[in-house]
């Protein structure tokens, strides 16, 4: 348990150092494009250091933002808050804060940097979709995640990919129309600079390298929550028909975004089957285990 | 050179001797809280029970043998010993004393019908559950403790500084098996 939070807190650090080292290896792309030198890179360095510190503390607030979570009214989500409160006296955790969001796909996530300043959010549909015991189970799997400091990795993760995602974007728009103040002397001169081709496909690389970094920090501990859930109701059925009911439910989770998929309880993308055939490129970006082997390992409980 | 690797190994054991009390300390106060936890879901509910007799007497008052159960069976939880399983006993008569008002309710429809006593009643179910869930986690301390000062070598440390096993809370068998109900 404590090895968990302790790796955790490792996998924080390399992210962040991960997501300056990809940021600054773009910003000396973008100098090489544009052809103003080490500028680009120090800008970079100096955004991206800043970004990391910021989102330590912000980026919880961004995930719950992006996915437009508003804190759950205590009187008309009476249920939930009790269901939290119960299962963190069962767990020792202090209260996380509670959010619903307004999507009729039943889907949660939990955010936060630690136990002591979590968030947790469910859809509204999920509220409507499960009984007791099943919530319970989804709750449960979410307070595991904080528990076990899953939520600083996955919700640094949102705010870093998202921004890798975005500069690259920009550079790779911004190069359509003569990326900056290159003459055109310069520019056929520049034709011939192989560090230019080096550039451009390390900007297409950076994405990618984001979406790896994104699936492999995620997959194995969604089996981890599943199990420590477990342990927490001491009822694995609860958690089990809940999953089975995502499994069945078809809805797109409109509230969830590339950013923020691997956050959530399950997949919210549908271009992915959860039939448990996938292919090799699909299992390298998938977020989350194919649903039916998360509830064939709980039966085994 | 003898001196130094003397004085060395004395450090390191040192500390791993500190090192090792203080993770008992630590789990011996988890302990210790998750039994106050405990203690404060079980006031919650001997806080509700005054306000629910009178609720029930406004509509159910020559039921006096049940509300009289009840209100006996919180003042002996409130002067129940600290010992977990005297207080475990006193907390299963007023578990059962409850049960029986509820039951007992059934025959009032205006009783139930009470926005008030449908609050209260709602409340004291979710103390209850609450309660469940706040034994769990006492449990669960206990478990990681006993094992901690039982395991080697944490049982060296635990013996010299008498750190004592704790008792698991245990249901009583009056727990166990459903409270009869009479009408």
């Amino acid at each position: 348990m404590n090895d968990l939070i302790a790796s955790n807190k490792r996998r924080t650090f390399f992210l962040l150092t991960g997501f300056v080292f990809i940021t600054v290896l773009v910003g000396m792309a973008v100098g090489v494009l544009i052809g103003n030198g080490p500028t680009g890179t120090i800008i970079a360095l100096v955004f991206s250091a800043v970004f990391a510190f910021g989102s330590y503390w912000k980026s919880d607030s961004v995930a719950l933002r992006v996915s437009r979570a508003v804190p759950a009214d205590p009187v008309e989500f009476r249920r939930l808050h009790n269901l939290v409160e119960g299962l963190c006296i069962a767990s020792g955790l202090p209260k996380p804060r509670v959010f619903v969001i307004r999507d009729d796909a039943p889907n949660a996530f939990a955010t936060g940097r630690n136990p002591k300043h979590a968030a947790i959010a469910v859809t509204t549909g999920l509220l409507e979709k499960m009984n007791r015991v099943e919530l319970e189970g989804v709750v449960a799997h979410e307070l595991s995640h904080i528990k076990n400091y899953d939520i600083l990795v996955s919700t640094l993760a949102v705010t870093l990919v998202g921004t890798i995602a975005l500069i690259t974007d920009i550079t790779i728009r911004m190069m359509w129309w003569n990326g900056g103040r290159v003459s055109r002397g310069n520019d056929r001169r520049d034709s011939t600079n192989p560090l230019a081709f080096i550039g451009i496909a390390l900007l297409i690389l950076a994405p990618i390298l984001a979406r790896i970094m994104q699936a492999s920090i995620s997959r194995r501990r969604e089996t981890l929550a599943d199990v420590s859930a477990c342990k927490m109701t001491r009822y694995p059925p609860g958690l089990i028909s809940a999953l089975e009911k995502l499994q069945a439910d078809s809805t797109v989770t409109h509230s969830a975004s590339m950013a923020t998929a691997h956050m959530w309880i399950e997949q919210p993308m549908s271009g992915v089957n959860d039939a448990g055939r996938l292919g090799v490129w699909h299992k390298l970006f998938n977020t989350h285990p194919p649903l039916a082997e998360r509830i064939a390992l709980l039966r085994e409980i | 050179m003898n001196l130094l690797a003397i004085l060395l190994i004395v450090v390191v054991l040192l500390v791993v001797i500190v090192t090792m009390y203080n993770s008992l300390i630590r789990r011996r106060n988890e302990v210790d809280n998750a039994w106050s936890q405990i203690d404060v879901q079980l006031k919650r509910r001997l806080d509700l029970i005054p306000n629910l007799v009178e609720t029930v007497k406004g509509y159910a008052s020559h039921e006096k043998a049940t509300l009289d159960a009840v209100i006996q069976a919180r003042s002996s939880a409130m002067s129940a010993s600290v010992s977990p399983m005297a207080q475990a006993t006193a907390d299963n008569a007023v578990t059962g004393a409850l049960r029986q008002l509820f039951a007992l309710s059934e025959a009032y429809p205006d009783l139930k019908a009470n926005q008030g006593f449908a609050s209260l009643q709602e409340e004291l179910s979710n103390t209850e559950s609450r309660i469940a869930y706040a034994r769990q986690f006492y449990g669960d301390a206990v478990l990681l403790y006993n094992t901690a000062i039982q395991k080697f070598p944490g049982s060296l440390i635990a013996g010299a500084f008498k750190f004592l096993k704790r008792e698991f809370f245990e249901a009583e068998a009056a727990a166990r098996t459903t409270p009869e109900v009479k009408f």
